[in-house]
């Protein structure tokens, strides 16, 4: 009884191999039927998104099992043998569980503690637990996956703050104004991050936006898009008066919004706050503003370095995260352990039960007239007996972890109980 | 009696006192609700401390230096409790605590036996007055509180550290509506102690103003206040300047409070 994991991610493969190996919506459902046909494969499951794609199985051997499924993802998806070499990951027993409680708590994402790696996960469950493709052994191990993301969540910090720069600044927006909804936004030029940091503002339901740029005509398409209201570069200074937050990346070479400047609309504001963020090179805002009262102007430098700190505190608390795997670990593993001792507690209960039958007959025979009521009674002593008879050696195999295999041996031998396991299934 | 629930009262605020600079550096929702509940028990026994107080007296005990710094610490407390519940800032129990726990030292420091009052004195305008001015300057202290808030968070904006305790304080918006909240729930109570105390004046002594050196200070903090109002409504001063301001007037109020009392012979001394 093996868990096993193949795999491989943004780290080992290129988009190139994973976008050929990802199992994609209309074909997940015929790989996970086949990969749980694999002769080798007790329990499968697939999880399948852009940055990975990873194959949980209950394997009996674990050897024949990578092969067989290494020769199934080459056939199915047409790669070659090579290329899944090299990107491939392995994992067996504890490497296995491990890998899988990191995964779901997304130590191993790209942007380690990115939140949709859970669902992600339990969506893949939810669908191999419609297809019954997997058992005891997965279920309980994803059960305890999704528990142990939910814990680092919420003992470490490692979701918390911003790891990207259009977040970092509505974080930052959000504490300046309590809430966006009714602040009007400002974009001064465009560009790919100034559109990012917009869309991000968009969501977070700010009321109005002014778009100005140079050329009029892109400012009218940008309006469109956001549902806002075009305005030219020259004009924006006027319509600066009403908005609480501006980003600005005009690509000019020079500084277009100057101190005194700044004063002149904060004074028309009645010095309501104003957060600007430039997010051009070179810069567009004079940054001697950022002293003035009421506005608060960040660079591209500053929310970078915010990012920076932020990840640095990932990282900090992702060793926190490390230690907590650990510590689920272990209990998974006796778990796991005790199942071994299952098949020669049955059989052992098997063969109690198939003496204490034969011998019950073997006296009915002798005996046929007997009553009813002495029937039952001497059947309850025979149950009696058996029972108390094999409770001591089943409670030491499922409380003794440690010389398990020693004492699953022994047991078998004083009790002349077959080699041969029956499969559980 | 009353001295074993002024300082149960006190023991609690210490305690509450304590766990609030540890909030401050670490974040934990239990450190929290023990903290608040423990501002909780003790405001139970500061009250029931105040009304033993009433009725062994017979008349509001605010009239000697330990009441009414005690009932100073009350009324910050209470007005702490109201805003909790409407803003939810538990953290600015850490701001506020040290303030309300100096006061009640100071307070425990003082002569607390209870004595007659002058007759002079004996009239409601005492319970107006008093209430009034005490609940006024308490919303001043927790304007002091916001403010000192409000400064904090506004260096982590400014200088771009963001670290500390910036993301459990509220966002500058919301200090600073707090803060404008506070200032205008202080001033008309203000406002309406120096107009109280001047007709209890004219009731008691015959004239409504007599330069004594409290009413000076009382007329200088009324002023300050004014101009944070004022400053606000025309000038749009907010923010910085609002928090500053509030945080110099507080200042003035403690010297008002302690400087005055302890020097003065005036006609706030209630007691013969």
């Amino acid at each position: 009884m093996k868990i096993f994991v193949a795999g491989l991610n943004h780290n080992t493969a290129d988009v190139e191999v994973r976008e050929k190996v990802a199992f994609d919506g209309s074909r997940l459902d015929d790989g996970l039927r086949r990969f749980r046909e694999l002769p080798e494969i007790e329990e499968a499951m697939i999880l399948s998104t852009c940055n990975r794609v990873e194959l949980y199985a209950h394997v009996r051997d674990t050897q024949k099992a990578s092969e067989s499924i290494k020769s199934f993802l080459s056939e199915f998806h047409n790669v070659s043998r090579a290329s899944l070499d090299r990107s491939l990951y392995i994992y067996a027993d504890i490497n296995a569980i491990r890998h899988i409680f990191r995964v779901a708590s997304s130590l191993d994402s790209m942007v380690v503690g990115e939140p949709q790696i859970l669902g992600q996960m339990k969506g893949a469950f939810e669908m191999a637990l419609e297809r019954k493709t997997t058992g005891i052994l997965l279920n309980r191990l994803m059960k305890k996956a999704i528990s142990v993301a939910k814990r680092v969540r919420s003992e470490t910090k490692i979701a918390e703050n911003a790891v990207s720069i259009s977040f970092a600044a509505v974080e930052l927006a959000k504490k300046i104004f309590t809430d966006l909804s009714g602040k009007v936004f400002m974009l001064l030029g465009a560009g790919e991050m100034a559109e990012l940091a917009a869309r991000h503002l968009m969501s977070n339901g700010v009321k109005e936006v002014i778009v100005a740029n140079r050329s009029y005509e892109r400012a009218c398409d940008l309006s469109k898009e956001f549902n806002g209201r075009p305005v030219r570069l020259d004009d924006f200074l006027r319509e600066m008066v009403h908005a609480d937050i501006v980003i600005c990346s005009t690509g000019a070479p020079h500084y277009i919004l100057l101190r005194d400047q700044m004063q002149k609309v904060l004074k028309e504001r009645k010095q309501r706050p104003v957060f600007l963020i430039d997010i051009s090179v070179p810069r567009n805002i004079d940054p001697t503003i950022n002293d003035l009262d009421n506005v608060y102007l960040y660079n591209i430098d500053d929310l970078q370095g915010i990012v920076d700190a932020n990840m640095f505190e990932r990282k900090k608390e992702a060793e926190k995260a490390e230690k907590i795997i650990e510590e689920e670990i272990e209990p998974f593993l006796k778990w796991l352990s005790s199942l071994d001792s299952v098949p020669t507690i049955v059989a052992l209960r098997e063969k109690a039960e198939e003496i204490k039958k034969e011998e019950f007959e073997k006296l009915m025979n002798r005996f046929p007239g007997m009553e009813e009521k002495q029937r039952k009674a001497i059947e309850y002593m025979a149950s009696a007996i058996t029972n108390k008879l094999i409770h001591p050696p089943t409670k030491a195999l499922k409380e003794d972890p440690e010389d398990r295999d020693l004492m699953i041996a022994i047991i078998k031998k004083l009790y002349g109980i077959n080699g041969e396991e029956k499969k559980d299934k | 009696m009353g001295t074993i629930l002024f300082e149960l009262s006190l023991i609690f605020y210490f305690a509450a006192t304590l766990v609030s600079i540890i909030e401050l550096f670490k974040e934990k929702r239990i450190i929290s609700y023990l903290m608040l509940s423990l501002v909780g028990i003790g405001f139970i026994f500061h009250t029931a401390n105040i009304i033993q107080r009433y009725v062994v007296a017979g008349h509001i005990p605010i009239t000697n230096f330990h009441e009414s710094t005690s009932f100073f610490s009350w009324s910050i407390v209470l007005i702490f409790f109201i805003l909790q519940f409407r803003y939810k800032v538990s953290i600015l129990c850490s701001f506020v605590m040290p303030i309300v726990f100096l006061l009640m030292l100071s307070s425990s420091m003082l002569p607390q036996d209870i004595r007659p009052l002058k007759p002079v004195l004996q009239s409601y305008w005492l319970i107006i007055h008093t209430i009034v001015a005490f609940l006024g300057n308490a919303a001043f202290a927790l304007a002091f509180g916001v403010g000192a808030m409000y400064l904090v968070q506004e260096h982590y904006v400014k200088s771009k550290q963001i670290s500390g305790i910036f993301g459990r304080l509220p966002s500058l918006q919301t200090l600073d509506a707090m803060n404008y909240k506070l200032i205008t729930l202080g001033f008309p109570l203000l406002t309406l102690a120096i107009i109280s105390g001047s007709l209890w004046a004219e009731s008691a002594w015959g004239s409504y103003w007599s330069w004594d050196p409290r009413e000076v200070w009382s007329l200088t903090t009324w002023f300050i206040y004014a101009i944070i109002v004022h400053a606000r409504l025309i000038a749009g001063w907010r923010g910085r300047r609002a928090a500053l301001l509030s945080i110099v007037g507080f200042l003035i109020i403690l010297v008002t409070f302690f400087g005055i009392t302890l020097l003065q012979k005036g006609s706030h001394v209630f007691i013969e």
